[in-house]
């Protein structure tokens, strides 16, 4: 062969390759234009980012790798086949926050309103398979308007193949979702399976029924946001554990949470730089010396915590209890807080199902848990006894005593009762058990002990009420103290407030490599 | 914290009055009152297809009252006592919500 021939051969390959490739390129802007101008125009109408544009403000630049770009959808009947829904409809892959791997799905809201077909279904399961292997983090981004019905059962299949992924994956990979548009029906329990569930106002919209099947079916008139809006599954429903005013600041939230977990339950949080709390606060003056007097829990943690930085979780819903992350000495630590500013930081249905979830996450995930109690006891009243606060309750005794984390409690104030057993106590297996000077620790408030344990001399007195402030005074002095239970080897230590940052960080360093064997089991039974 | 002073409340938690602020949960929430023998609530929403007493009949316990349509289901209201229908509250047609009083009957 002459050497010009063969140079002209090769000039013919370089032309077909670049052909090849400018026809992949051509393929992708397909794809990436979604649902085309007109249906991005009205996404961003309702101030909306798109799904890769989600994906691109969350994840680390140029991380991003996508998959599935070309899968076509499974529709035949009702002139779907004739149909061509780019991506179909969700935008699925890889990419780090943090450096951290993630996999990542994000429905497109301007293909086929997002919704879910079989093939969509694929796309989710395929890249949730894929992060249990890698044993990564995944994150799914919701905005549909629910069941392709035009593809029937293969709809229905598709979110039950999401739904048991999500059971499989659960506390072996951290689960996020984000509610980024409407999530409603069967969808929303994709979500509900998850770890954390991020909603932002105006944007989300989350319900098994919409407003106009409850118009029809019961007159009720009702706004969608009042019905399923962000604030209400932040506030009443508890269903949402983030709340955010933009998508931006949910973005920037869900990075701060990331940087707080591991990547799986074989590992621990990533370390950082340790600090030294920076809150201008005594811990000293924290916490009122009258067990009546209210305060914010929150500022009790900022003076422990490194750079007084706490991520809380489920911030506006049964805020009567504090849950969140701190660093201690750099690494991750959950904290679980009566909070008196609230309902006097009493427990009660909502602040249990809170507080013992968060404390099964913790568990799952290698974070050790500090808990500060100041609690007067369980909510009374009708609707609590009704709504099974029995049962509720027993979520929080269920779910320290499961626990094989490090688990220390700190008493501030006041344990009384069953929340002094429920509040981690010694007695659900707590490793380390201080109380500061102030700790009231008792059977039940001292006006309530007083009324029974001297009834008769209360009864029998001329002048009742001031022989029941006697005895309410002779009681207190007598057991609202820490000293009862430290007798009794209850509590390890009473400890001056200022001691409590470095006793704790001692605590964790010590129990480092803890390890705890508990009977083997196929699972438990929480009180659900 | 000194500005939200103002909304803290007296909360009684056995014996003890405490300082606090209530949730908005709190404040909504059902207040428990008994229900009367003889009265007849709903227990899911939908319509009243057919009603099958007149007040002042006598109904033994276990007799059907009224036919409600919900959750595409006939449902078959049945006297939950014996006496005497005294007044409805609903009609043919109307469609109603849970918990939503239907009728009274004077227990014999």
């Amino acid at each position: 062969m002459k050497l010009i021939d063969i140079l002209n051969h090769k000039q013919i390959i370089m032309t077909d390759l670049n052909k090849n490739i400018q026809a992949l390129r051509d393929k992708k802007a397909v794809v990436e234009m979604g649902g085309g101008e007109k249906a991005i125009e009205k996404q961003v109408a309702m101030g909306k980012l798109t799904a890769r544009e989600r994906i691109l403000s969350l994840l680390d630049p140029d991380s991003f790798h996508e998959y599935d770009m070309f899968v076509k959808h499974d529709g035949r009947d009702f002139g779907m086949d004739k149909k061509d829904f780019p991506g179909d409809g969700v935008v699925t892959g890889t990419g780090t926050i943090f450096g951290a791997p993630i996999c990542i799905y994000a429905q497109d809201f301007t293909v086929a309103g997002g919704s879910l077909g079989l093939q969509h279904a694929r796309k989710i399961t395929k890249i949730m398979d894929h992060a249990l292997k890698m044993k990564c983090p995944i994150i799914g981004i919701n905005d549909s308007g629910g069941a392709r019905i035009q593809e029937g059962v293969q709809a229905l299949a598709g979110y039950g193949e999401i739904f048991y992924r999500n059971t499989i994956s659960s506390g072996v990979i951290p689960q996020i979702s984000l509610i980024l548009g409407p999530c409603a029906g069967g969808a929303v329990y994709s979500p509900a399976l998850t770890d954390f569930v991020f909603v932002v106002e105006n944007i989300s919209k989350m319900f098994i029924t919409g407003p106009n099947v409850i118009k029809t079916v019961l007159g009720e008139d009702i706004s969608m946001e009042d019905l399923g809006g962000a604030r209400v599954h932040a506030e009443i429903t508890g269903n949402a554990h983030f709340y955010a005013k933009s998508e931006q600041d949910c973005f920037d939230q869900i990075k701060r949470l990331v940087s707080y977990i591991p990547w799986n339950n074989t590992q621990k949080a990533k370390s950082i730089e340790p600090k030294e709390p920076s809150i201008n606060l005594n811990i000293n003056e924290v916490v009122p010396s009258d067990p009546k007097q209210p305060y914010d829990v929150r500022n009790v943690i900022k003076c422990i915590v490194d750079d007084s930085d706490f991520l809380e979780v489920q911030e506006l819903w049964a805020a009567n209890i504090v849950i969140g992350f701190g660093r201690m000495n750099g690494e991750t630590t959950g904290f679980v807080a009566n909070q008196p500013m609230v309902l006097a930081g009493v427990l009660d249905c909502d602040s249990s199902d809170k507080a013992a979830r968060f404390i099964r996450f913790c568990d799952s995930f290698n974070i050790p848990i500090i808990t500060l109690e100041d609690m007067p006891g369980y909510l009374p009243g009708v609707d609590q006894e009704h709504a099974g606060v029995i049962r509720h309750g027993a979520k929080v005794l269920y779910a320290y005593s499961e626990a094989t984390v490090p688990k220390i409690t700190v008493i501030l104030r006041k344990a009384y009762g069953g929340g002094y057993i429920a509040m981690n106590s010694r007695h659900l297996g707590a490793d380390f058990m201080f109380a500061w000077p102030s700790a009231e620790i008792a059977v039940m408030g001292p006006e309530g002990a007083a009324n029974i344990i001297f009834k008769k001399d209360i009864m029998e007195a001329e002048d009742q009420e001031a022989m029941r402030q006697e005895k309410v005074k002779e009681y207190i002095e007598k057991f609202a103290n820490p000293y009862v239970a430290a007798a009794k080897g209850f509590i390890d230590s009473v400890i001056e407030p200022k001691e409590t940052r470095s006793l704790l960080l001692h605590a964790l360093e010590l129990s480092a490599l803890k390890e705890e064997i508990r009977p083997a089991k196929k699972h438990g039974l929480p009180p659900f | 914290m000194e500005t939200e002073n103002e909304e803290y409340v007296d909360f009684v938690v056995t014996a003890r009055k405490y300082k606090t602020l209530l949730t908005n949960k709190y404040k909504n929430r059902p207040v428990w009152h008994k229900n009367k023998p003889g009265e007849v609530y709903s227990t899911l929403p939908g319509t009243i297809m057919e009603i099958a007493v007149k007040e002042g009949q006598e109904v033994k316990e276990g007799e059907l009252l009224l036919i409600q349509e919900a959750m595409k289901m006939l449902n078959r209201i049945l006297s939950p006592v014996t006496g005497v229908v005294k007044e409805f509250y609903v009609k043919e047609g109307d469609k109603i919500g849970k918990s939503h009083l239907m009728l009274k009957i004077e227990p014999k």
